[in-house]
């Protein structure tokens, strides 16, 4: 039963590297590393339960901590082009509704 | 008691193939949605029924052990944390200036009076 998680979740992973690869912006991009951590955590998870070693689980839990906290640092450094200490921020005055010609920043 | 044993094992096993399959299917409409905010729908997909199917078939399979413990622990926290990313990732994308494609009438898909961005940003203090 577990043999299906695995084979799933590694068709699901191979998925979201297309997407990657592919993303016509910035934010595809973010997007599929944030899904392909999540899968990450379940495929720690299941192959523990596979190899019948339950300390694979502590991994798990740590990785899906880090993802998420790596998911905001890159979000925040392409909003602020730094991570903190020197901040260069232009605000988008420049927002008009249903154009996608006024962006600021490179996304691809 | 051999039906109660059974009737976990099937409730499990119908939960990991269920949670594969919104696994699948959030993959492909990823792959396949025009616009990058329908992807971010698919992408919540898998984040949210996805692991949580597949977390309760293992918890079945676990049984009353610690390692269900841990098992409701990945759970919890992949429940906040996923939704809280993919809206930053649909705040980023909406301040930098991306709207959805909408139907091809021209008119615009978010009226402009809704938009509103801060126009003063605090900074913190730049140290020296």
């Amino acid at each position: 039963m577990f043999e299906v998680g695995i084979l799933s979740l590694f068709i699901t992973m191979v998925l979201l590297l297309v997407r990657l690869i592919n993303g016509p912006t910035l934010y595809d991009r973010v997007l599929a590393v944030n899904t392909f951590g999540t899968c990450t955590v379940l495929f720690i998870g299941v192959s523990g339960f596979l190899f019948k070693r339950p300390e694979f689980l502590d991994i798990a839990l740590l990785y899906a901590l880090i993802n998420f906290v790596g998911t905001l640092a890159i979000l925040k450094f392409f909003r602020y082009r730094a991570l903190g200490d020197k901040p260069n921020i232009k605000p988008n005055t420049n927002i008009s509704a249903n154009n996608n010609e006024s962006r600021e920043e490179p996304l691809s | 008691m051999n039906i109660l044993e059974t009737g976990i094992f099937i409730l499990s096993w119908i939960s990991i193939l269920a949670g594969s399959a919104f696994l699948i299917v959030g993959a492909a409409g990823i792959i396949r949605f025009p616009d990058f905010w329908s992807r971010l729908h698919a992408a919540a997909v898998v984040d949210s029924a996805g692991t949580g199917l597949l977390l309760f078939g293992m918890m079945l399979q676990a049984g009353f052990t610690f390692v269900t413990v841990k098992l409701i622990l990945i759970g919890i926290f992949l429940l906040i944390t996923g939704p809280t990313a993919t809206h930053a990732v649909a705040n980023a994308a909406f301040v930098s200036g991306s709207r959805p494609l909408g139907d091809k009438s021209g008119r615009p898909v978010v009226p402009a009076d809704v938009i509103d961005v801060p126009e003063t940003i605090h900074l913190p203090e730049e140290r020296s």
